[in-house]
């Protein structure tokens, strides 16, 4: 009896520890990047262009807005895709075609983010020899892809077998079954998986460097290198100017609190999606 | 004040009870077998069933009787690996036959399932589904038919104010009773239930119940049932399978008072194993 | 909520109100056939009586179905139960009223024999005592059933009367002993109408009440 008790209370003890531990560092980088960036952030930060070397001020307006055509790109690339590729996973799980669909998926997923990178260099950098906003788009849809595949077969396959009979029973073909019961009922999963794949691409540099590169103008065009916070962020930091290196924080920390923002929304609708499906 | 003489005098001419005339087969099966791959799960099932009329199947658990209900809408098909043999009809025509499409057929043979299972939409949705899928955009069609669906499911009053609320914030029975008003709103002419109420508390099914009873009148009813009193309550026909094979159909009263078969006597009794 | 099971139990509330009616007929008919020395009313009273019966066939059958079928409980099962036992105590009178009947068409074919007893009066008391049985049934009315039970005194009383007074009758005259004796089986058989009237008014009061009457000490009724 006592023994049990000092047994279950150490366990305890060892379980909290190690929570702790691994909370601290996220606390830490949390903290060091508020502490940091904070200062750095102001309006100007948001909407004005770079300064040259040796002007102080200026921010990352055209960063900013790179990003998010980077990760607009990115997604009209991979949602599409992914979301299709999904269902086939969800709907004909057994085949040959779908093993491989899904193997490659999950190789895809653990591929360092680099030689995506240099294989969006290889197929659309290299034959117009040209950076672009395209070609970074494509290099984060490809990183997005496979989260996207995966999450959307997972989600649809939560998803009661008894909703599809309940369709069919009714009339409904399969096809009918999956996109007008069974798609819309893992709808608020699959956002959720769309923004958890978008929040992952977002702090990408390394396929940027040699696709979207960097641009220090204001670009809107698809075809010409654009800038990214991340690139920004990465080339403001190597720099040995003191103000950019303050810019640099203030970029980090716009990107920490996006990615966090993310992460909670999505947090938000997986747990509607519960509701939604636990009846 | 009531006395015997006027208890009579309303009495007498009210309508004798009524005796079971037998009405011509709704749904008629002949040696039908089913197959998961390899393995035989109905060994030639015949029977017939009348139309207007609730026929149950009862027998414990894996003898075949939901795989047979399964079996007369075709929801079967799909599952791999399941293939049949024999014959089923409905009104003549072969469910399996070659001018037979199963999605035609499901709407004529509805379905509802052990555990309520509507879907994610308003309590409207659910029951518009079948009626938008086969096709109907009149907004006023669809009122009056969702109407006339939830009030025949006994439903009506309890939903009628709202309709837009998602079919979740229902409880377990409601939820069930609007899967039925869903099965009814495409109008079919047979309704499969298999365990609609073995998992609602006593009071949902007894309100199912009552609801089959009331059903039957214009609906052929084909219930699974685990619970031999319900089937004893609802149904006027009773089918005893066991082992995937057809041990004894006859009339209810006959297979709770008078079994023909010495297995359907220790199912019914309590004895059985 | 309504339930198909009260259908169920007004139908045989029917079929055991309509056998009632028969059996309220048989008894005021063989009354008439015996103070009217009508044969012809006996005969029809007595070709009656199948009907009676099969009535009380089609009551059990009718009640065991619905044993079978909906497990009847409380105050379903004490219904059921009390049909179960009420049906034969009306088949019963319906036989009695039919041997009344017998008596009487034997008693047509000897010269008339009408001695002044008390016969008529208890004839009427038990027709009374059956009457207000089937009224007490239909209205749940334990209170009324009480009554009736109390009542089959005076009933006993007056078959004691006219028993002595034809008594009398056969010690005056030795021809009348064989029609005296068939109104002292005559006085016997509505004697016993009264007892089968208190027997249903026993399950009467278990059907309102849960309360088994049957051989209890007065206090306890």
């Amino acid at each position: 009896m006592v023994r049990r008790r000092i047994v279950s209370r150490v366990a305890e003890t060892l379980c909290a520890g190690a929570v702790l531990l691994a909370l601290v560092p996220l606390a830490l980088i949390l903290f060091y990047v508020l502490r940091q960036g904070i200062g750095a952030l102001n309006i100007a930060f948001f909407t004005e262009m770079p300064k040259p070397v040796g002007e102080a001020g200026g921010g990352m307006a055209n960063a900013i807005v790179g990003t998010l055509i980077l990760i607009g790109i990115a997604a009209l690339f991979a949602v599409p895709i992914g979301c299709v590729c999904g269902i086939h996973l969800a709907e004909y799980p057994d085949t040959k075609f779908s093993s491989v669909v899904r193997f490659a998926a999950d190789v895809m997923n653990g591929v360092p983010s680099i030689v995506v990178g240099i294989f969006a260099y290889g197929i659309v950098v290299l034959p117009v020899k040209r950076f672009s906003a395209i070609a970074g788009g494509i290099a984060l849809g490809l990183l997005m892809l496979p989260i996207v595949v995966r999450t959307t077969e997972e989600l649809l396959r939560l998803v009661p077998a008894g909703l599809r009979e309940g369709a069919l029973a009714l009339g409904a073909t399969r096809g009918r079954a999956v996109f007008t019961v069974i798609v819309p009922a893992a709808l608020p999963g699959i956002l959720t998986g769309i923004l958890v794949a978008i929040a992952r691409v977002a702090g990408e540099t390394a396929p940027l460097l040699f696709t979207s590169f960097n641009n220090r103008f204001w670009s809107t065009n698809l075809g010409q290198p654009i800038a990214s916070l991340t690139v920004q962020v990465f080339s403001y930091a190597i720099s040995p100017y003191e103000d950019w290196h303050r810019q640099a924080w203030a970029g980090a920390f716009l990107l920490v609190a996006m990615i966090l923002t993310l992460s909670i929304l999505a947090r938000i609708s997986v747990r509607g999606l519960e509701k939604m499906n636990r009846p | 004040m009531t006395t015997f003489a006027t208890e009579v005098a309303t009495r007498v001419n009210a309508k004798p009870a009524d005796m079971n005339t037998t009405t011509p087969a709704k749904i008629h099966v002949r040696d039908f077998d089913f197959f998961y791959g390899a393995s035989k799960v109905l060994h030639g099932i015949s029977m017939d069933m009348p139309d207007k009329q609730v026929t149950a199947l009862i027998g414990p658990s894996g003898c075949g009787k939901s795989t047979f209900l399964r079996s007369i809408n075709r929801m079967n098909d799909i599952i791999p690996d399941a293939h049949h043999d024999g014959l089923i009809e409905i009104d003549g025509k072969s469910v399996y036959g070659g001018g037979t499409d199963a999605v035609e057929l499901r709407r004529r043979v509805g379905m509802v399932f052990q555990k309520s299972n509507p879907f994610p939409k308003s309590i409207f949705d659910n029951v518009a589904y079948g009626l938008k899928i086969g096709g109907l955009r009149n907004r006023r069609q669809l009122n009056e038919i969702v109407e006339k669906s939830l009030t025949r499911a006994a439903l009506w009053d309890e939903v009628k104010d709202r309709l837009q609320t998602s079919a979740f914030a229902l409880s377990g029975g409601q939820q069930q009773r609007l899967c039925i008003a869903r099965a009814l709103a495409v109008d079919p002419e047979i309704l499969l239930m298999d365990e609609p109420a073995s998992a609602l508390d006593p009071i949902a099914t007894a309100k199912i119940e009552e609801l089959i009873y009331e059903l039957k009148d214009n609906f052929t009813i084909v219930i699974v049932t685990h619970n031999m009193q319900q089937a004893a309550r609802v149904s006027d026909r009773t089918a005893f399978f066991m082992l995937g094979k057809l041990v004894e159909y006859s009339e209810t009263k006959t297979i709770f008072m008078n079994p023909q078969q010495k297995m359907t006597e220790d199912y019914v009794t309590g004895r059985f194993g | 909520m309504h339930r198909h099971f009260d259908d169920d139990i007004e139908a045989i509330k029917d079929m055991l109100l309509r056998m009632g009616a028969m059996i309220e007929d048989a008894i005021s008919q063989s009354i008439r056939a015996l103070l009217e020395r009508d044969t012809q009313m006996a005969e029809e009273v007595i070709a009656r009586d199948d009907e009676i019966d099969q009535m009380e066939v089609a009551i059990d059958k009718r009640t065991i179905e619905l044993i079978a079928k909906m497990q009847p409980a409380a105050s379903d099962l004490r219904f059921v139960a009390t049909i179960m036992k009420i049906t034969p105590e009306l088949e019963r009178i319906a036989d009695l009223a039919q041997d009344v009947c017998e008596r009487v068409i034997e008693l047509n074919r000897e010269p008339q024999f009408k001695p002044v007893t008390q016969l008529p009066q208890l004839a009427e008391n038990a027709q009374k005592m059956v009457r207000e049985a089937l009224d007490a049934f239909v209205r749940g009315d334990a209170m009324l059933a009480r009554e009736v039970i109390r009542h089959d005194d005076v009933v006993d009383q007056l078959t004691e009367d006219s028993f002595r007074a034809l008594l009398t009758y056969m010690m005056e005259n030795p021809r009348n002993i064989s029609p005296a004796i068939r109104l002292t089986f005559i006085g016997k058989y509505f004697e016993r109408m009264a007892d089968n009237a208190t027997n249903i008014c026993e399950m009467v009061v278990y059907l309102v009440e849960g309360k088994m009457i049957k051989h209890a000490a007065p206090d306890n009724r």
